[in-house]
This record gives C-alpha cells, structure tokens and sequence, in this order.
C-alpha cells in the first residue's frame, strides 16, 4: 500500500496558495497595468525575481528570515504565535512568493491587452474601480485568469529547492511529492518514487491539457 | 455653462505641446471641436470628463467645480455626470445591448429610461445581441444611448462617426439631433467632417497646436459674410492640376467630385488637403481658402 500523504500534502499546499496567491494577484496585476508611479518597475522586479533566481536563493532567505533566531521570526512568534520555519504554515508563505509572477503575469497581461476605453466608460458611468475591476474587466480576461491559476498551481505541486529548504522533510507537515520522491530515490526505493512521479505527471498533464483546451476553444460549453 | 480655462502639458508626436483651452459654452448648445490631429481636441474632451487632470487652471459645469488647482478641486469621472462616447465605442464584450445600458444605470435611477432610449434609438430589435454581433453603426448607436442612460448634464463624443459610412452617419446625425434636443443636453462633439458640423452645430471651435484659434458658428467659420448667394459648399482640395493658362482644382464635397477652374492668384494659397469653400458668384464658381 502506497503512502498518500504526501501527494495529498501537495495538492493541498497547491490549493491553499493558488487561493491566497488570486486574491493577492488580482489587486496587484490591476494597480501594475493602471499606475504610472515610479515605484511600478521596483514592484514588477521584485514580483518577477522568482522567475529568475535559484529557489535554494529563496528558500535559504525565508530561513534566515523566519528562523525563531532572528528579528522577524521571533517577532512572529512571540505576537502572533506563528512559526514559519519547518511548518505548512511556512512553505505556504514561501510558496506564495515563489508562485507570484506565474499569477500575476498573464493576469497583468491580460489587463494590458483590454483598450482603456472600458475601464473609462466606467468610471464615467460612476462606478467605483472595484466595481469595474470585477464586472468589466475580469469578465474580459478570464482565460488570462485561468491561465494564471493553472500556471500557479502547476509551479507549487512542482516546488522542490523552496520547500526543502524552508520545510525539510517532515511527513504530514511538511512532506510534499517533490520531496518524497527525491526521499525514496536516495533510499533506492524506485518503486515508491516512480508511484509519485507518475502521479505527478498524469495530474499535471491532465490539468495542462484542460487549459488549453478551455482557452483554445475546444469545449465551447466551458467558455461562457 | 461650461466655463474652462486650464493648461494641461502634452506628449505629441511631434514633441511636447502645452494645451490651453479656454473655453466657454451655455447650456443646450451642441459644439463642435474642430482641427488637425494632435491640436487638442481628445485630450479636452478627456480633461472635461476628469480622465486627464490638467496641469492647473479652472473648470466649472453649471455653476459647480469640476476641477479648481488653486483649491485642489478635482472631481473624479465618477462623479461628473458625464456621457462620453468613446472612438472605438467602448461597449462591453461579454454583455449584451440591454446589459450595456443597464450596467450605466445609478442604483436610484429609474429603469423606464432604458426602454425610452432603446425606443428612441430602434435598439430593440438588438436587445440580446453582443457587441461582437453589431454592424459599426449599430454599436455606435448602442454606444449613444447608453451616454444617456444616466441623463448626463454634458454629452462628449470623440469623433463618433468618423468610422461609419454616409448612410448610417446620415441616420445617426438624426439621432444625435433629436435626442440633443429632447433631453436639453450641452453636447461636445470632435468631428473634422464639415457638412457634419453644419448640420448639428450650432457652436464650433477651431482648435490648433493646443489653443482655441478661431470660435463662432459654423456659418461664420466655414462661409465669410461677403459672400452671398445660395450655392455654397464645403470640400477638401484633392488635386491641383494647371491646364494652359488656368489651373483646375478638383475638390471633394461630402462624397461628390468636382472640378473648378482658378487663376494663378487663387492658387497661391492652396494646398491638397485644404478645406475651402465653393461659391458662386453669378455664374462663375470661385473657390476660397478656408484653413
């Protein structure tokens, strides 16, 4: 009987942050593709730095940052109770960052793409930017929408230099697939490791597949 | 009464350009901003509807500040009022014509309107239609009538009908005409097209390189009063051409070619492209430059 654990443990740390990370993204693609302020191109940069660097970079950063040693992570923990360091809580976070610009991107693309006249006919009409941002311009974006759901979802079940980094390899709190599977390969156990890759690949490609058939048309029932 | 006087710096494609308008207009009247490209006239129309803030100066719609910088008044377009048709229509893809119209209704307004003006301007038959299924003039008109869902105290509209064409910006001129009138609007209207101007304006104000240069009625604009008799015209210099001792000129007029015989002191001063005048004197046909 193969163990579950931690495939279930991937695809819930892959939901829960592609949740957190489409709250965070929509506010945040939106004031990118309206704002002239200086600021935009440090902001872009910051969001776009996980695209580029190592994740052993990253996941080295959360840990100095989060570990209980230090500033912020004792501040957390001893106001809020949180601790980050080798906790679901924790690869959540890192999680978050690491997925950013793969929700982010295309929804700010797709932003981009729509002419300023809509968004102007409606303030003109008096509605507020959140009334516009989600009866006008959300509604005209949804296959950008997806695509960055899909793409962030994808980017967190296939995290593996973060999580061990700021997790390790703790089963049931911080053991994910990725992390299993490099686990068992160490332990010369290939049958459990090809179970979870297996997985991994048939999941991932089914998920994939969806997409593009969604945004290229194909099941015309989906689109609207 | 639109009264405005600010200053607003430019990006044009030919370099920096500081607007100035100074403008002035009573209410109900239906104007026309006129000029070549870059001179100004979108970016009025947008300081007027609140999506460009100017530089500094003063704005004032019936009495009440829309925009003071000595006071550091500036109303948002949401509460300025404001019909504005866009260029390129600015409907809403993924909503048919009703929900268009619907969407531009306030919360307190009364929904009777919607069936007035889909009425008015024949858009029932079009009622579930998305605007991906209109013709250009179709969306134009559901773009007109949901300006005035919300009973505007100012009507703006950039260059509407430049996109459509004679016949279904024949009928729209009817229908700006009409609903101009029955709702008692001031209307702000972009148009380079002159028998256009002649129709509906009753005010027309020559912009260029981002200042107001001339302002009257379109009659003073485009005919000088010297001029009397009843066979005039208004067209575009498509072609000068000399022949012997005279030259012809061909000119377009709304969608008519003619030729006209001028001398060479005529000549002088026109160009292909030039609006001009065409009036008869007696019998000959002569030909002023107009811009």
């Amino acid at each position: 009987m193969m163990d579950w654990q931690p495939l279930l443990l991937t695809f819930e740390l892959a939901m829960v942050t592609t949740a957190i990370l489409f709250l965070l993204a929509i506010p945040l693609a939106h004031w990118l593709s309206v704002t002239d302020s200086r600021m935009k191109p440090l902001v872009e940069t910051l969001v776009s730095m996980p695209l580029v660097l190592p994740p052993t970079v990253l996941g080295f950063y959360f840990l100095l940052a989060f570990s209980p040693g230090n500033f912020f992570g004792s501040w957390l923990d001893e106001w809020l109770g949180i601790k980050l360091v080798f906790s679901f809580g924790g690869l959540v976070v890192a999680s978050v960052i690491y997925s950013l610009p793969f929700m982010v991107h295309p929804i700010q693309a797709g932003l981009a793409s729509l002419p300023h006249s809509l968004r102007e006919a409606a303030y003109v009409m008096g509605k507020s930017r959140f009334t516009t941002l989600r009866k006008i311009l959300l509604p005209n974006i949804k296959k950008s929408v997806l695509t960055g759901i899909v793409l962030a979802f994808a980017h967190t079940v296939g995290e593996f230099g973060v999580v061990l980094m700021i997790g390790g390899n703790i089963p049931g709190k911080t053991r994910v697939a990725s992390i299993a599977i490099y686990d068992e390969v160490e332990s010369l156990n290939y049958a459990a490791a090809n179970f979870y890759s297996l997985v991994l690949f048939i999941i991932t490609f089914g998920i994939l597949m969806l997409v593009y058939l969604v945004n290229g048309g194909y099941l015309k029932r989906f689109r609207k | 009464m639109i009264e405005m006087d600010v200053h607003k710096n430019l990006q044009s494609a030919e370099g920096p350009m500081e607007l100035h308008m100074q403008l002035r207009l009573e209410q109900g009247c239906f104007a026309t901003l006129y000029g070549p490209s870059g001179a100004g006239k979108t970016s009025t129309l947008r300081i007027l509807a609140g999506l460009i803030t100017p530089d500094k100066g003063y704005l004032a719609v019936n009495g009440k500040v829309w925009y003071d910088s000595g006071r550091a008044v500036n109303r948002p377009p949401q509460e300025r009022r404001i019909g504005f048709v866009f260029q390129d229509y600015a409907l809403f893809p993924h909503m048919n014509v009703y929900q268009n119209l619907q969407f531009a209704l306030g919360r307190k307004s009364d929904p009777g309107i919607l069936e007035r003006l889909m009425e008015m301007i024949s858009l029932n038959g079009l009622r579930n239609r998305k605007p991906g299924e209109l013709s250009g003039g179709q969306q134009q008109r559901v773009a007109l009538a949901r300006a005035l869902v919300q009973q505007p105290e100012l009507l703006l509209l950039d260059e509407p009908l430049a996109a459509l064409d004679l016949e279904a910006r024949m009928q729209l001129q009817d229908y700006l005409l009409e609903l101009h009138r029955e709702f008692g609007l001031t209307t702000l209207m972009i148009s380079h097209d002159t028998g256009e101007i002649l129709k509906l304006a009753d005010k027309i104000f020559v912009l260029d390189k981002g200042r107001i240069s001339r302002q009257g009625t379109p009659g003073e604009i485009f005919a000088s009063g010297w001029v009397s008799g009843k066979f005039r015209f208004t067209g575009e210099v498509l072609q000068i051409e000399r022949q012997e001792v005279v030259y012809v000129v061909t000119v377009r007029i709304q969608n008519t070619i003619v030729k006209v015989v001028a001398d060479e002191d005529d000549i002088t001063s026109l160009r292909v492209g030039d609006t001009v005048l065409l009036a008869s004197k007696a019998f000959n046909p002569v030909i002023y430059k107009i811009i």
